[in-house]
């Protein structure tokens, strides 16, 4: 399995000092280069549990395996190595660093994994999401679906072995949504990376085999499914 | 792609706020820098001049005002020397503490102070002043780099010798004729006897340069009523015979050996010379201001003893000499005044540098709160908190060093601006390429400042909490 949970728990600390429960995950797992959405309404601890998969949040309690890799188990500087190496993430709003060009976005993500940066790779990323022409463009010169592709280009960029989606389309028009989710899909399929997408878009969703639900922060269908799951919230 | 790159884009990312911290460290740099090479120039300026003599030998009095006289032609002369004195003095013959007599002085110049022309001294000496190395291994040049003419002749009275910076100032070409002033300043409304240049020497870098060299003798007959120019000029070579003596035991160049220029080792009077030594009545009562030495550097005896036992030496009972070596004085006035000034000023261009570099700290502390959500970005590419926290610190150096540059930059072309300038008012010789040791300092220096004024930032970047950083909006 490229991913593995198993009795993941996490809360944040209400104001007046009780806890509030944001996930509880008995088991969820994805295997290598599967392919799947996670839906959900906003609030319910989507993010929050990208954030737990990726290690830039830890658990209160369980067991987050990556490519076989205890994640939990490792040091902050580990985990924060071990990302850059195997997980590639398409934020919601991008997050491109606005400083640099298309293609230094993409080469910063090699910079802060391996070390080695490969231009001519982050050049073909480019090429392959379409902004073979913008690659010394800032984010503020890209429009909005550009930013989302260079995003992707540059989750893609250290060949990791899972990708994290966290609302891919959301800032994103009608126009150019189908473009992004075929995207993710096809060069996650050429370079054999597992594909995880959080979304509460039930369009998204409708285009993958494997859907999951998570509610109440609790993984509703907790084996994978086959379809649309029955109580669409769109 | 290395870590200063990424600082180097960040910096440009805030270019206007960046663009005015480098300036504000520029201006503090561009302070310390000019203080550090003023500070070198005016010391190396001081202590080469003081080079060209061992000894300066005046009335009894202060010897810093000797030496500042007589070396830099600052303030007035300490007093009079009686022309007779002086000869009594270069014959007689020391005894040494180890019981040798003393040989006699190497060179030995006579030299008067107390007139000026438009403001620059007026130095009455010998052609044997320019004999003299005036630092070890350099000699004043009349036809080579700049200079122009030649030295003057002891049995011409009316000549005289220009420094390069008040020959520039003082519009003095050679074959000019100007009439000094015979006592300083500008407000001396009565005019001597003219005297011709006959020769402008290279530029020495020596408060030489800025002074104006006349004939001893011209110079104490330049005030007589009626003297008559025509008549002593082109006269000598027939009449000399009373030119000041110099004690040498070198020769003097064959344009300006004279029959009796002086070796101490027999004493000296001047003998008559219609020229230079004038008749009873109108013969001007002659006096030097004082005497530059240059004693055997091989006998470092006579270097420590002879100016105790100048300075206890007796004529008709009382003691009239002082002898100090300039280089002593030198390096008090270095030390004891200019340096604590220096010091201070160091001090305050120090304290600029470091408000520019809390305004380094200012300028990227308060930007931290609209850059978590790109050092959030950057960690979780997989940047650590020490990869975030050494782009921080590396913005701050490249800040510093880059206002520095600048800083640095800045001041060597105001030098070179104001270089001219300064030389002409001061004879200071200061150029924008004149580098100085202690401004490597500055790289240390600023590298320290900018990591101290650097850390509080980066701790913050450090310390920024991820998942908070990335779920607030953009």
């Amino acid at each position: 399995m490229v991913l593995q949970l198993k009795e993941v728990k996490k809360s944040f600390t209400e104001p007046d000092g009780s806890p509030l429960p944001i996930l509880d995950i008995p088991w969820f797992e994805l295997g290598p280069g599967e392919q799947m959405v996670l839906v959900g309404p906003s609030g319910c601890g989507k993010t929050t549990l990208l954030h737990v998969i990726a290690g830039i949040s830890r658990p209160d309690s369980g067991h987050v395996k990556v490519n076989g890799w205890d994640i939990t188990l490792m040091s902050e500087a580990e985990v924060d190595r071990f990302r850059a190496e195997t997980i590639g993430y398409v934020f919601q709003t991008f997050n491109l660093l606005p400083g640099f060009t298309a293609l230094e976005n993409v080469m910063l993500g090699m910079r802060f994994g391996r070390g080695r940066v490969d231009r001519n790779r982050a050049k073909y990323l480019l090429e392959r999401v379409g902004l073979g022409h913008r690659l010394h463009h800032k984010p503020t010169a890209l429009s909005v679906g550009e930013q989302q592709r260079v995003s992707v280009a540059r989750a893609l960029a250290n060949r990791p072995k899972l990708i994290l989606a966290d609302e891919p389309t959301a800032n994103v028009d009608a126009g150019h949504q189908q473009q992004i989710v075929e995207l993710l899909r096809e060069t996650c399929q050429e370079e054999k990376v597992a594909l995880l997408i959080v979304t509460h878009n039930m369009e998204v969703a409708r285009q993958f085999s494997r859907v999951d639900r998570l509610e109440d922060f609790n993984l509703v269908l907790k084996k994978p499914s086959s379809g649309l799951p029955p109580s669409s919230d769109q | 792609m290395s870590l200063w790159w990424i600082a180097w884009r960040n910096i440009q990312q805030r270019s206007l706020a960046s663009t005015l911290t480098a300036v504000s460290m520029a201006l503090g740099v561009a302070l310390v820098a000019a203080v550090l090479v003023i500070h070198g120039v005016i010391d190396r300026s001081f202590r080469r001049g003081a080079q060209g003599y061992d000894l300066v030998i005046g009335p009894k009095g202060s010897p810093m005002q000797l030496v500042l006289n007589t070396v830099y032609y600052l303030g007035d002369p300490v007093g009079k020397i009686p022309y007779e004195h002086y000869m009594e003095l270069i014959s007689h013959r020391f005894q040494l503490p180890d019981g040798r007599v003393a040989p006699p002085f190497t060179k030995c110049i006579p030299v008067c102070m107390g007139g000026s022309h438009l403001g620059f001294p007026l130095v009455g000496t010998t052609p044997e002043f320019f004999e003299l190395s005036f630092m070890e291994g350099e000699h004043y040049e009349f036809t080579r780099r700049g200079g122009q003419g030649r030295n003057m002749e002891i049995g011409n009275l009316w000549e005289a010798v220009v420094g390069p910076v008040a020959a520039k100032a003082a519009n003095l070409k050679l074959g000019d004729q100007f009439q000094p002033r015979h006592t300083r300043g500008l407000d001396e409304p009565e005019e001597h006897h003219p005297f011709t240049v006959v020769g402008i020497f290279a530029p020495t870098g020596t408060p030489n340069d800025r002074a104006i060299f006349v004939n001893i003798e011209g110079f104490w007959r330049m005030h007589e009523p009626g003297t008559d120019a025509t008549a002593s000029e082109g006269q000598t070579a027939a009449q000399s015979g009373s030119s000041p003596p110099v004690a040498s035991q070198t020769p003097a160049p064959a344009e300006n050996r004279q029959p009796q220029t002086g070796s101490s080792d027999s004493p000296q009077k001047p003998r008559s010379n219609a020229c230079s030594e004038p008749s009873e009545h109108q013969a001007p009562q002659r006096f030097i201001s004082a005497v530059l030495v240059r004693l055997d550097e091989s006998d470092p005896t006579l270097n420590v003893a002879l100016p105790r036992l100048i300075e206890d030496y007796r004529i008709a009972g009382v003691q009239v000499f002082q002898a100090v070596h300039p280089s002593v004085e030198v390096a008090k006035l270095l030390e004891g005044i200019i340096g604590n000034v220096q010091l201070v000023l160091l001090i305050l261009a120090i304290l600029v540098v470091v408000v520019a570099g809390v305004g380094i700290l200012v300028s990227i502390y308060n930007s931290m709160n609209e850059r978590k959500r790109d050092i959030a970005i950057m960690r979780a590419l997989g940047a650590s908190r020490l990869t975030v926290m050494m782009v921080i610190l590396l913005e701050s150096i490249l800040l510093s060093l880059g206002g520095g540059a600048v800083g640095v930059l800045l001041s060597h072309g105001l030098i070179g601006i104001l270089g001219p300038l300064i030389t002409e008012h001061t004879g200071v010789q200061i150029s924008a390429l004149q580098f100085q040791l202690s401004e490597l300092v500055l790289i240390p220096g600023l590298i320290v400042l900018a990591s101290l004024v650097g850390y509080l930032p980066a701790v913050a970047a450090y310390r920024t909490d991820v998942a908070k950083a990335l779920a607030a909006s953009p």
